[in-house]
């Protein structure tokens, strides 16, 4: 990679193109992000931050026992991304221990036991791949599954698009219209479970909480309409992938984390200069120059 | 003995109770009211207001009693779009990204089908709830951005939207404008004459003289039930309020 090589915009572009495994790796990486960001609206509204954290590192056993048994390891992930919450909702309700506390201390104990499972089973996983993504080197097979899962939540957040908004905004009268909140709730756990699944593969575990949170975030503090909130979360999002993705590429840097601190920035950049919620309301900068 | 005609009364809750994880929020209360009646549900902070309203609404179980609501069950209740509930501003989150059309079309959900399409009856209902609470200037606004006034008026359009035969109103009077009090005021004398039922909570003693024909003093239980005239009485509002007398509530006036 000589330094030359990207002095044009266009080949900034379009050189990285010319490699089979960075298309795929841009394309994949964009529906991945495109997914996250969709379900990130409804995550930042519903303050389930924590939960999308605590989801997401869960899933790390799942995904060495699948590995381990040759199963689909989004199958794993997903029996523990579910079985975390419900093992959090049961020791919520029979102790006297508060929530964050305990959501705490339930996704430590996944996510050492998934640590201690990888040295213990030695098989062909690579830790560093599921901790920190690799979207470069994403097999065939994952592609396929991938794309499965992602099409699965897209139709499902699509479907239940305006009840899980109800859902987030005023349960109460959800119930009170006899809307089904018991099966939102766990419609929306389902979809936070598997976009962890697919987000691990583009940032890795320990970042995939990042793709849940921040593209909502961002948006959040862009737009007072709910539609708006969605389709900027999933710009941001996409756009974050492609800039880290390309930047990993020309400065050879971790690809999870240049995707992330993409999303960062374009966070802080929303946090300061929003129109309406940002530090320096850019309107009223334009408007003093009137 | 004598036979309860169920079809009479359109709220009727027998010894409910409920509990939180053991800790008991509301024991053996009772309620029957009948169409156009209104009743002040009051009681101090604690003492199971909302948790009452939450039992009628069906959002918490109750683990012992009875509900019928125009005597059916509480699911039936719900699908056909009965109780409508208004909550407390305090209760709902103002800066979620939504418009006060978005929050009223939110009344019709119940009776849409399951991708929460508009008809065209929904969006004229949508339309007319609205302009009853007078906001039609503020059909695009997000409710952020508005009054504490104008955000009552927009659940209430969104009650009046969902064409619910009870009301449920928690603190329909806190926080708001002489506009709104007004105009509440008006739509409750309104819903009355249409044979709405309405139940709502108040801190404010001078509202349930002015517009209650029932009250329902709470503490943890129902401590009086009756026409206000008779039981909303010095006494038995100092039985609720834990001992305080009337004269420290509504100062020596009354």
């Amino acid at each position: 990679m000589e330094l030359c090589s990207f002095l044009t915009l266009d080949s900034f572009i379009t050189d990285p193109l010319t490699h089979d495994f960075m298309r795929k790796a841009l394309l994949m990486s964009s529906l991945v992000a495109a997914v996250c960001g969709f379900l990130s609206s409804y995550l930042t509204l519903k303050g389930w931050a924590l939960m999308g954290d605590a989801v997401s590192h869960s899933v790390m056993p799942g995904v060495v026992v699948a590995y381990a048994l040759g199963l689909p390891f989004s199958l794993g992930a997903f029996i523990f991304g579910v079985g975390s919450v419900a093992l959090i909702g049961f020791i919520k309700q029979k102790s006297r221990v508060k929530e964050d506390t305990v959501i705490g201390l339930v996704f430590t104990g996944f996510f050492a036991l998934g640590i201690v499972l990888v040295s213990k089973i030695k098989s062909n996983i690579d830790l560093h791949s599921i901790l920190f993504g690799s979207p470069l080197g994403i097999s065939l097979s994952d592609v396929k599954q991938t794309i499965f899962i992602s099409l699965l939540v897209v139709i499902l957040l699509s479907i239940f698009r305006k009840d899980l908004m109800l859902y987030c905004f005023d349960p109460r009268h959800a119930k009170t219209v006899g809307i089904n909140v018991f099966f939102l709730h766990y419609l929306l756990l389902t979809c936070l479970s598997l976009a962890a699944v697919v987000g691990l593969q583009s940032v890795g575990i320990i970042l995939v909480v990042a793709m849940l949170i921040t593209p909502g975030a961002t948006a959040y503090l862009l737009t007072d309409k709910f539609d708006n909130m969605t389709v900027i979360s999933v710009l941001s999002a996409i756009i974050s992938s492609l800039i880290g993705i390309y930047v990993s590429f020309w400065f050879d840097l971790e690809t999870g984390g240049s995707i992330v601190l993409a999303q960062t920035f374009i966070f802080l950049f929303a946090f300061l200069f929003a129109p309406r919620y940002g530090i320096f309301k850019l309107k009223k900068l334009f408007a003093g120059y009137k | 003995m004598e036979t309860i005609n169920y079809q009479n009364f359109r709220i009727e809750a027998e010894n409910i109770c409920v509990d939180y994880n053991g800790k008991v929020a509301l024991y053996d209360a009772n309620l029957r009211l009948q169409p156009g009646q209104i009743c002040g549900l009051v009681g101090m902070n604690g003492a199971g207001k909302t948790t009452f309203f939450n039992a009628l609404t069906g959002f918490v179980n109750i683990s012992k009693g009875k509900i019928r609501i125009n005597g059916e069950s509480l699911r039936s209740a719900q699908k056909d779009q009965t109780i409508a509930y208004v909550p407390q501003n305090e209760g709902i989150d103002s800066q979620f990204p939504i418009s006060v059309w978005d929050v009223v079309m939110m009344g019709r959900y119940g009776s849409m089908n399951i991708f929460r399409c508009p008809r065209e009856s929904d969006v004229q209902a949508v339309k007319d709830a609205i302009e009853r609470v007078d906001l039609t200037d503020h059909l695009s606004t997000p409710i952020g951005n508005l009054s504490g006034g104008q955000r009552k008026r927009t659940f209430l359009a969104r009650a009046i939207a969902q064409r619910a035969s009870i009301l449920l109103l928690d603190e329909p009077f806190s926080g708001v404008d002489i506009r709104t009090e007004k105009l509440i005021s008006e739509l409750f004398i309104q819903f009355k004459n249409e044979g709405k039922t309405i139940l709502l909570s108040t801190h404010d003693m001078i509202h349930v003289r002015e517009f209650c024909d029932l009250v329902l003093l709470i503490n943890k239980t129902v401590v009086a039930y009756g026409e206000t005239s008779e039981v909303f009485t010095p006494e038995n509002i100092t039985t609720t309020f834990g001992g305080i007398s009337p004269d420290f509530l509504f100062g020596p006036e009354s």
